[in-house]
């Protein structure tokens, strides 16, 4: 494992290209390109103020900033360097702003959900959507880029409405059973739309492309609901996290509930392996002192060691005890990722915030439980192959496969706190990023692990 | 009770009449009470009688009491004591015999009184103890009586409490569930209200917005606007078209071909799904047939009527289903028929494997007595005493051999007695010497018959092992036959279905995952347990050949949906993940803590397992 030079980075804006040649990075108000192989600055575009926002176009031609503050949307070309595009939202303002799947129009929803500008970059045309609904996610789009769904709120109730993304005809419209719709989510095969209720209320309807009800699940009732929603890759299952620290799986066919995987605070089962990240301050012997161990002088040594050991079960897990009485309590599935090939599913419990729970989709049963020292902040699913990387917002990069389990420390000067990271889609190499910083991290062929793995024997 | 009374009673009365005889006497006639007193009182009465008064008789009156005592016996009934008189005038004659008869009567009837009197005095007796046994038996009972009554009356007492505790639970019940009734009526009626509340400030919202809308928004704003060097082609290279009837029909038609593109490939995939299942049971069945037809013909088995005419309807069957042509028919007409033959085979088999099971626990049982099984035991018994006689006759030998070799030393150490015993020594030594041929012929006769007993237990050895294989092999056959069937029978085909059941494309990427788990290069394992991590963490070229593999495999088998290539590949592949996965558990560091390597032993996929038959 290689890491690079740190390069600086605000508001952890940072993006591998979808092509995976290039990588964006922001300072400030500077936009930087850089090759991502070597690391060289390709473009370095200037905007109008602090950007609050980037995103690629799906054909990595194009890169969009948003200035949120200024209601300010500036679009860069990668091949020609001296094209420009603004976009005013002016008085109306600019709370988000997407590409749409062709990479020509940007979607720009003003301040108070008035309304979505569709902005062509082929044409003079503009598009209006109006009354969008304010919701956490009130976009999706298919994965081939065909459809976008968009939740509308219009005289208290819920509407869904289908666009077709190639001339934004409106494909369908429909109302929606619900009493306060928090989120829309199309399946990766484009034909099954997921549609959520607030929190208050545990319930997901499943709607066909053509608008027809499929099917509503609700699991229970007078407390608080779904928190989070994710498909399987494979479009063949629907995990559904909830408040009372459950995920439910639902299955395409009936779309009735296969399984129910609860995340208990002691774990018994013998066959799930539990990583517990363990601290180990360095032994700060006579002969340690005076003489630096070898290796360790690509960086400061580590105030202490930390790696993974297997706890031998029953384990109990650190909870934490929600404040009930505020809103969003720090309880229930907060994030769920399914593995790319649709084999595991990884789990946050917001009240046992160390642990990352990996669950076996094929025999529907708990595979391994990963304790850490800290809570966690993210984790994301290598694209190719069973592998999670999480960070914590210390100073280390944890990797989980079905193989095992490691934590690297990322060298550099002082700590370099992993708040977030992104693979790159090839899974070879990922971008930590820090407060103010960017890494990457190369994940290489096994002889140069290897190699890489006796220099930094004393880290790990 | 009463009757004891009764006794009391007739006895009182009796002794009463007695004393009242008595006294009726003394007032009659003091004078004459002696007499009476000697013929009917009793023993000790008659002495203190005795001892009170003079004789009842005397000198002087015996004329009177002769006459009294007649007059009493005639009133009691007995016959006079005078004789007839013949004459008025003339004096009564005491007739003696009439007396003596009056005075035996009298006798025997004393002595019946007493016996009487003593009957009844032991049965008093014994009616008393009676008596005490009832009373003690009674008072015993009232005691019992007592307790249980007290103890009925606490059991009525806590009776009473726990059903007023009861009451109270259920008050509480009640309450609660009153309590739970109410508080979902608030939640209710507060979800109602709130949302009447979100309605309405959603609404002056919306109004706010409309308000807000109209004066951002219709107004000319010159700022909003896009300030754009050149407008850029499309993605595509098309030209952007105008909306028009014609796109909204097109879009439509789109939509629905993506749908039936999807519906298609979900009956695709659960048709396919169906024709893997038909072939797993179709194989079943046919193992089934191939395992229970022999039995059949062996005339040792006992072959029931039914059992036989079920396989032959399956066979029947088998040769009806085997058609290529039955599995594309819809699951309904052939479902019936394949099941149940299955079911009824799976039945068979089932009792089979009982009943050899219990013969095998027989065998077991019964163990070594068998016709070439026992011999082992007396073959070693023999040997044992063979070796005992083998020893005896050294022992003989050496003893003989130290006996002439002391005969000689003597014979050499005193020439002169050996020259006297010349004679003797040679005829002895030619004896000696006869005798040593005759033990050795005997040593080399036990030396043979050892050698063949020894040649005969190897043999039988021998044959033993071969036994023992022979059994093995059975053995093995019959759990390799039944463990066939064990994973087709089992969950994994169901999950199987329950991932197969939507994608090609999943299929593919449950296979390609495998490789995935495992390190290539554990065989340089390093000391270094990071390092055999990180190894397997990337993804090794092999991966990438094996993933390139499956597509074309993925790719020949959505051409051709019922085609079986893909099984046919999949055996040899899948085997090689097999070893690597071994491979990897060993690596992985989990496994110092050797209890977790059968976590991820349990990697082996269902697949491996379904692919790896005949």
């Amino acid at each position: 494992m290689n890491f690079s030079e740190v390069f600086k980075l605000s508001s952890l804006l940072c993006k591998f290209s979808p092509d995976g040649k290039y990588l964006a990075s922001c300072v400030q108000y500077r936009l930087v390109v850089r090759d991502v192989n070597t690391l060289q600055i390709l473009q370095l575009y200037t905007c109008l103020d602090q950007i609050q926002h980037i995103e690629w176009s799906a054909d990595s031609l194009f890169i969009l900033c948003a200035m949120y503050k200024r209601g300010l949307v500036q679009v860069w070309s990668l091949e020609q360097p001296e094209w420009h595009c603004k976009i005013d939202e002016g008085s109306a303002g600019l709370v988000a702003s997407c590409w749409s799947p062709d990479g020509r129009h940007i979607l720009n929803t003003t301040e108070f959900h008035l309304r979505i500008t569709v902005w062509s970059l082929c044409t003079k045309s503009v598009s209006y959507i109006k009354y969008p609904k304010a919701c956490l996610q009130g976009i999706t789009f298919t994965r081939d880029g065909r459809y976008m769904a968009l939740a509308e709120r219009r005289d208290c109730k819920d509407y869904v409405s289908i666009f077709v993304c190639s001339d934004w005809q409106l494909l369908r419209h429909f109302d929606t059973d619900t009493q306060d719709l928090t989120g829309i989510e199309w399946a990766p095969n484009g034909c099954v739309l997921a549609v959520w209720d607030t929190c208050l209320e545990y319930k997901i309807l499943l709607y066909s492309l053509d608008g027809r009800l499929l099917s509503a699940y609700s699991a229970y009732e007078w407390s608080l609901g779904i928190k989070s929603v994710a498909w399987s890759p494979s479009s063949q299952f629907l995990a559904v996290g909830s408040y009372d620290g459950k995920v439910r799986i639902l299955n395409h066919v009936t779309w009735k509930m296969i399984t129910e995987f609860g995340h208990p605070a002691t774990i018994n089962n013998p066959k799930t392996v539990v990583y517990k990240e363990a601290q180990k301050s360095p032994q700060l012997g006579l002969g340690c002192l005076s003489f630096p161990p070898p290796g360790a002088g690509a960086g400061p040594l580590p105030s202490s060691e930390s790696k993974y050991e297997i706890a031998s079960v029953p384990v109990s897990l650190q909870t934490l005890k929600p404040v009930t009485d505020r809103a969003n309590p720090k309880i229930g599935i907060g994030m769920l990722a399914f593995s790319p090939d649709s084999y595991f599913l990884a789990t946050r419990n917001d009240n046992t915030p160390n642990a990352v729970w990996v669950w076996d989709i094929q025999k529907l049963r708990l595979f391994a439980v990963l304790e850490q020292l800290s809570p966690v902040r993210t984790f994301q699913w290598d694209p190719q192959q069973p592998r999670l990387a999480i960070c914590t917002g210390g100073s280390r990069l944890y990797l989980w496969s079905p193989a095992g389990c490691m934590s690297v420390q990322v060298p550099g000067e002082g700590d370099f706190a992993v708040l977030s990271l992104c693979w790159h889609l090839s899974g070879d190499s990922m971008a930590l990023l820090s407060k103010d910083h960017v890494c990457l991290c190369f994940l290489e062929t096994e002889a140069a692990v290897s190699t890489a793995c006796r220099q930094l024997g004393g880290h790990t | 009770m009463g009757d004891w009374m009764t006794v009391t009673d007739r006895g009182l009365s009796s002794e009463s009449k007695s004393i009242s005889q008595y006294t009726s006497e003394i007032k009659m006639s003091p004078s004459s009470l002696y007499s009476q007193q000697v013929l009917c009182s009793s023993i000790p009465l008659s002495k203190n009688v005795h001892s009170f008064f003079s004789a009842f008789c005397t000198e002087d009156n015996i004329e009177q009491s002769v006459s009294y005592l007649d007059q009493e016996l005639t009133t009691f009934g007995f016959p006079s004591l005078y004789e007839e008189s013949k004459g008025k005038e003339t004096k009564r004659e005491l007739n003696i015999v009439a007396v003596l008869n009056c005075m035996n009567e009298l006798l025997v009837l004393q002595r019946k009184n007493l016996l009487a009197q003593e009957n009844v005095e032991t049965q008093n007796l014994k009616l008393g103890s009676d008596m005490d046994h009832l009373q003690s038996c009674y008072s015993k009972l009232k005691e019992q009586l007592e307790t249980s009554r007290r103890e009925m009356i606490g059991l009525q007492e806590r009776d009473r409490q726990l059903q007023c505790k009861n009451r109270n639970l259920h008050q509480l019940l009640k309450n609660e569930k009153d309590e739970v009734q109410k508080l979902q009526n608030i939640i209710a009626s507060r979800a109602t209200q709130y949302n009447h509340d979100m309605k309405r400030k959603e609404r002056e919202y919306n109004k706010l917005k409309e308000r807000l809308h109209q004066l951002v928004m219709n107004k000319k704003d010159k700022k909003i606007a896009m300030d754009i060097l050149n407008y850029v082609g499309r993605a595509d290279g098309k030209r952007g078209s105008w909306r028009t009837g014609k796109t909204e029909a097109r879009n439509e038609d789109e939509m629905y071909k993506i749908l039936l593109n999807d519906y298609e490939y979900r009956q695709k995939q659960i048709l396919m799904e169906n024709a893997e299942l038909k072939k797993v049971l179709q194989q079943m069945k046919k193992e089934m047939i191939s395992l229970l037809s022999p039995q059949k013909k062996k005339p040792r088995e006992r072959v029931d009527d039914s059992t036989g005419t079920v396989i032959s309807d399956v066979e029947e069957d088998a040769g009806e289903l085997s058609r290529e042509s039955m599995w594309d028919l819809s699951c309904e007409t052939v479902r019936e028929q394949l099941t149940n033959s299955i079911r009824k085979q799976w039945r068979i088999l089932k009792s089979h494997v009982e009943k050899l099971d219990n013969q095998v626990s027989k065998v077991h049982l019964e163990g070594f007595n068998d016709e070439d099984v026992i011999s082992r035991q007396d073959h070693e018994q023999e040997t044992e005493k063979l070796e005992l006689e083998i020893q005896q006759c050294k022992e003989m030998i050496k003893t003989q051999q130290q006996l002439l070799q002391q005969q000689l030393a003597t014979a050499c150490d005193d020439d002169t007695t050996s020259l006297l015993r010349d004679c003797y020594l040679l005829e002895e030594k030619e004896r000696l010497k006869e005798e040593w041929s005759l033990f050795k012929e005997q040593k080399k006769n036990f030396e043979r018959e050892r050698r063949s007993f020894t040649e005969a237990a190897i043999r039988l050895g021998l044959e033993r092992k071969a036994f023992e294989e022979e059994r093995a092999s059975w053995l093995k056959q019959q759990f390799l036959n039944m463990t066939t069937f064990d994973h087709q029978n089992s969950e994994n085909v169901k999950l199987f279905s329950a991932f197969s059941g939507s994608s090609d494309r999943d299929n593919l990427t449950v296979h390609s995952r495998q490789p995935q788990k495992k390190p290539h290069s554990v065989s340089n394992g390093s000391p270094v347990c990071m390092s055999k991590l990180t190894k397997s963490l990337p993804a090794s070229p092999s991966t990438s050949d094996f993933c390139q593999t499956r597509s074309c495999i993925s790719e020949h088998s959505s051409i051709n949906v019922l085609n079986i290539t893909p099984e046919e590949i999949k055996p040899n592949q899948v085997g090689g993940e097999c070893t690597n996965q071994k491979w990897s558990v060993a690596s992985r560091p989990g496994s110092q803590e050797g209890c977790y390597s059968g976590c991820s032993l349990t990697y082996t996929n269902s697949h491996v397992e379904k692919d790896d038959l005949p």
